[in-house]
């Protein structure tokens, strides 16, 4: 179908932005990439009365490493974030996350931040950067607010990003040289959004997993940490036994949705199947250090 | 809401066009109804099947997900533009002598996405090649003849240099 009539400004700069979606309040909204919006604008599923496109301000894309953090700006669209060295040598969790993003000519267009802003359940990034611990920066014209992402996620499409403001920059802190992280995903076909899928982050000596954050996205309604699995796991050496605990506690961990991509109890067995292939992948490349 | 409209100015296939459209006309939509490129085909219209394929700026992107009014400026390119620079010769006849297509439908994003793989040759794995491919169904060859004329087409341009 086509799209339905609505009006367009393409911003000129992020100010520009800022006021607009302030003046627009909920009739405005901001185009990025497209990826997202542009097929639920063809579908009719939605109908804003302004589209705000902010392909032409420059200031809000591009990587950066600075003590320790890496920055991202939110119009990075994903071939940018997938082919950068400082990506693939600081967060080599979300280089592995990003083969699983889209397909090619999609990757082209959308951005990182369209993608956390959106808050897909069943999107890569939103995992990645819970699992990381990283900072999410909105700006609106009343100033810049800096949200954890523990804080972040809300629900199903819904985050704490105010209607006003821009979601301008994400903040990661570069992975530590000790640690190791595994990213694993099911779809049924490949770039497809995921069925099930976790982002892994360990700290693992002499095969016992020191620390770990385990992160699940696909199943639920929200970016989900598995408090449970990870508490089965930590502290112990890892074994047969440990596999089938992180399992185990994974049922009070999660509450998967049944929707076309499969039903609650399917999603939850490819869960556990998958806690097991992350935390062997992530003992493997602990000694392969 | 009556119908919003902005003038723009591109290049399409070399030519140098400039047009008022509606802001809401998809790039694919201006392409084919306004200029007559119809080579570029809609199939489902939200992202999915890859037939709209164009490049833009030297990416291919989703014609369907892109409005026209966001290529202003742009230099954009369908598999006409393709097919009249030569660039993709090798990988058309791969595709008629290895029977690549029966509807023919899929066939012109097949060919732009796979020109991607072309520009700048390394060997690639079949695997790779389908992954490349992944955006862009193809309802009638079941893909092997395709994966087949892509890799001939790669295979004989890094043999010939
Ligand atoms: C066939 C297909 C397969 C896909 N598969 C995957 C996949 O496997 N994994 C995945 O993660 N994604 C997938 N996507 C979605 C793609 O990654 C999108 O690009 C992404 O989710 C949204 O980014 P965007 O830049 O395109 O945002 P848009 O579509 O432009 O915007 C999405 C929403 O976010 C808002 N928004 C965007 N940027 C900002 C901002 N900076 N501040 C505030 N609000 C903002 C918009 O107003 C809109 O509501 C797929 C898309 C298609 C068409
Ligand atoms: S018509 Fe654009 S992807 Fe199907
Ligand atoms: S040849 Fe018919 S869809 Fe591919």
């Amino acid at each position: 179908m086509k799209a339905p009539k609505f009006n367009y400004i393409r911003a000129e700069s992020r100010q520009q932005a800022l006021e607009l979606l302030d003046q627009l309040g909920e009739d405005g909204r901001i185009l990025a990439g497209g990826q997202s919006l542009m097929p639920t604008l063809n579908m009719r599923l939605s109908q804003p009365g302004t589209l705000i496109d902010i392909n032409k301000v420059t200031d809000l894309s591009g990587i950066t490493l600075e003590d320790g953090i890496v920055r991202i700006g939110a119009m990075t669209r994903h071939v940018e974030v997938a082919n950068s060295p400082i990506i693939a040598e600081n967060l080599p969790l979300i280089a592995e996350a990003m083969q699983h993003v889209a397909h090619h000519a999609v990757r082209n267009r959308g951005t990182i931040g369209g993608s956390i802003a959106l808050a897909d359940p069943a999107a890569e990034m939103p995992a990645c950067v819970l699992a990381l611990g990283a900072t999410l920066v909105v700006e609106s014209i009343n100033g810049r607010r800096e949200i954890a992402a523990e804080d972040y996620f809300k629900g199903l499409y819904e985050t704490a990003r105010a209607a006003n403001e821009l979601l301008v920059e994400i903040l990661i802190p570069a992975e530590k040289s000790d640690n190791v992280s595994v990213f694993l995903e099911l779809a049924q076909r490949h770039g497809d959004f995921a069925m099930a899928g976790l982002a892994c982050v360990a700290r693992v000596s002499n095969k016992t997993f020191e620390e770990l954050r385990l992160v699940y996205f696909g199943s639920e309604d929200r970016p989900t940490l598995g408090a449970g699995a990870i508490a089965a796991v930590v502290g112990q050496t890892w074994s047969a036994e440990c596999k089938e605990a992180a399992a185990n506690a994974l049922a009070d961990d999660l509450d998967p949705m049944t929707n076309l991509q499969g039903s609650a109890a399917m999603k939850l067995h490819l869960q556990k199947v998958l806690t097991g292939r992350a935390l062997d992948a992530a003992i493997e490349r602990a000694e392969a250090v | 809401m009556s119908e919003a409209t902005l003038e723009i100015s591109l290049t399409v296939n070399g030519e140098q066009v400039t047009k008022t459209v509606p802001v809401r006309q998809h790039l694919v939509d201006f392409l084919r109804n306004e200029l007559g490129f119809t080579g570029s085909h809609l199939g489902c219209e939200h992202g999915v099947c890859g037939a709209c394929s164009v490049r833009v700026d030297d990416a291919v992107v989703r014609g369907c997900l892109m409005l026209a009014v966001q290529a202003d400026g742009a230099k954009v390119e369908t598999v006409e533009g393709l097919n009249e620079t030569g660039e993709i010769a090798d990988l058309q006849k791969n595709f008629v002598e290895r029977n690549a297509m029966q509807c023919g439908y899929c066939t012109p994003g097949m060919l732009i996405t796979a020109a991607e793989l072309l520009r700048e040759p390394k060997p690639v794995s079949r695997e790779e090649i389908r992954e490349h491919l992944s955006g862009n169904f193809c309802r009638c060859t079941g893909y092997h003849a395709i994966v087949d004329a892509v890799e001939t087409t790669i295979n004989t341009r890094l043999e010939e240099g």
